[in-house]
């Protein structure tokens, strides 16, 4: 990797530190906000799991659903700004790889995802202990599923010509997928065709996944999560790259 | 040595538009070298494919002998670009734009070199001003020094004067032309052809993706465009011997063609040996506009 490489990660990260009220903030009370009525309403009437209250069966789900968010945002956004200013040319005069570009990129977008889920657990201690039984199964599924909306950030940021299409994207792909995850309920609540719906969305996967680490208890076992998420995380950074390599809407 | 940009066969092709038919130019080191052309020759998708922004859809182009594509490090590090468009990035100050442009070519600590930069192009007091609260000369100013952090010995200027005023202008190309003077190759698109008459010791003229002239300023000047004799006599009509001269009128002024500058001496002689009594004399020089139009129009019809 060259100190370019280094440069380039360092002003993606200031890039969303310079506004964090808008980058951090934000989501954080948004989380916040979901966290304050659901659990208000739902806490007396749901419990999923044994031993587990609603408001600490919710926290993993907001977190996570924060982190994937951001993670898209955060690259997506640098990306379509850079482009429709103009200012992208800035970082492709320079000597850098492509796969450098790639890396720079996703790892920003994780490090502002981790940066939101970590702050959505914090405020989340507030109302409610949560246990962390498997620190390992956590990370793993946080760091796999973030990589992989960082990815679709990178592509619908290089594929967006416009502020639309992205909105697009985080409209009708990004909240429904990650809604209908079981961020809110466990999926074995749906009906059974629901249910089987769901096992078809990898983010229930990367959600369930990351709940486990948290209270050992799960819709599915978490190796099966993996399994599947793996994959999508090399599909979608090969696509990346690939993408970035042949130099699509960006060295025309 | 080799060039600093060679190009042999460059075509590109976009879906609607084939932008270079076929460009073959050597400029060398050193050079202060022009690309006039009207909206549409090619210039930019010239200096795009120089720059690895576009791809050459045949063809090949080197930088300090660097292939932009398969070494395509080496022939970053070696060119600056100054792009026609007023970009900036609206997130950091002038200062943290350079550092971070220093940054992407692996230069650490170049805040001497930035702080040269900053004070010859009169940035000095805006080094921590956010580049999107500045002028449209100012933000023009941080994107020739942001071209420049890494000192390369090729930079690029793609009509970097356009909306930008006198005194500014000429502030620019007294820097750029140090830069030239220290061995640094300046290669140049504009619409101002009195800029290119000025700066440049050759240029390429483009038309339709192709190059229709390729000279020294010198010789384009020479050879383009005629020289003309005006002449106000006190006559009531022209004499018998110019009349074989005659290109038109302007106002009481007759119009000569002088292809030979010698002639006019003997013109001067028998005016005085008629008696006729000159009232007003001009001569009129082609400039660059002249022979740009001239070239353009030639093999149009």
């Amino acid at each position: 990797m060259s100190s370019g490489f280094r440069t380039l990660l360092y002003k993606e990260i200031l890039r969303f530190w310079k506004v964090l009220v808008q980058t951090v903030g934000a989501p954080v009370l948004t989380a916040l906000l979901y966290l304050l009525i659901f659990s208000h309403v739902l806490e007396d009437h749901v419990q999923v799991y044994p031993g587990v209250s609603y408001t600490a069966f919710l926290m993993p789900g907001l977190i996570m659903m924060s982190l994937l968010q951001n993670a898209f945002a955060n690259s997506s956004s640098s990306l379509i700004q850079s482009k429709i200013t103009g200012n992208i040319v800035f970082v492709l005069l320079p000597p850098l790889s492509y796969l450098e570009f790639f890396l720079a990129y996703l790892l920003a977008a994780l490090i502002r995802g981790f940066i939101v889920g970590l702050g959505v657990l914090l405020v989340g201690l507030i109302f409610s202990d949560i246990e962390m039984r498997y620190p390992l199964w956590i990370l793993a599924f946080a760091l796999a599923s973030g990589a992989v909306f960082a990815c679709v950030g990178i592509i619908a940021g290089i594929w967006a010509n416009q502020f639309d299409h992205l909105a697009g994207v985080q409209n009708f792909v990004i909240m429904p997928l990650t809604f209908l995850s079981g961020v809110f309920y466990s999926i074995h609540s749906l009906p059974p065709f629901w249910q089987g719906i769901s096992h078809f969305n990898p983010v229930f996967y990367m959600i369930d996944g990351f709940r486990y680490g948290f209270f050992g208890q799960g819709d599915v076992d978490p190796w099966l999560g993996l399994a599947v998420v793996s994959p999508f995380v090399l599909l979608l950074a090969g696509i990346t790259l690939m993408m970035l390599k042949s130099g699509y809407k960006l060295r025309h | 040595m080799s060039p600093a940009v060679r190009l042999r066969g460059l075509e590109k092709r976009f879906p609607r538009v084939h932008a270079l038919r076929g460009i073959d130019l050597d400029i060398e080191q050193g050079e202060f070298f022009a690309l006039l052309g009207p909206n549409g020759a090619g210039k930019t998708t010239l200096i795009s494919i120089l720059a690895g922004l576009t791809r050459a859809s045949a063809g090949s182009a080197a930088i300090m002998g660097f292939d932009v594509t398969a070494q395509y490090r080496d022939a970053r590090r070696a060119l600056g670009v100054v792009p026609q468009e007023l970009v900036y990035d609206p997130f950091f100050t002038v200062r943290e734009t350079l550092r971070l442009q220093s940054g992407y070519f692996g230069l650490r600590r170049n805040d001497d070199w930035i702080d040269e930069l900053l004070a010859n192009l009169g940035l000095t007091d805006k080094a921590d001003t956010y580049t999107r609260l500045l002028s449209g000369g100012m933000k023009r100013r941080v994107l020739v020094a942001q071209a420049l952090v890494h000192k390369p010995p090729v930079i690029v200027l793609d009509e970097p004067t356009a909306g930008v005023d006198v005194e500014l202008r000429q502030s620019l190309w007294s820097f750029i032309r140090r830069f030239n003077s220290q061995g640094h190759t300046i290669v140049l698109t504009t619409h101002y052809l009195e800029e290119a008459e000025m700066l440049c010791e050759r240029v390429a003229m483009l038309r339709d993706g192709r190059i229709v002239a390729l000279d020294s300023t010198a010789n384009l000047l020479r050879a383009g465009a005629e020289r003309r004799l005006l002449l106000d006599l006190d006559a009531p009509e022209l004499p018998e011997f110019l009349r074989n001269r005659l290109k038109g009128r302007e106002g009481d002024h007759y119009v000569l063609d002088l292809p030979d500058f010698a002639d006019l001496e003997g013109i001067l002689a028998q005016l005085r040996v008629l008696g006729i009594p000159i009232r007003d004399l001009a001569l009129r020089q082609a400039d660059l506009e002249e022979v740009f139009l001239k070239v353009m129009h030639e093999g149009r019809s």
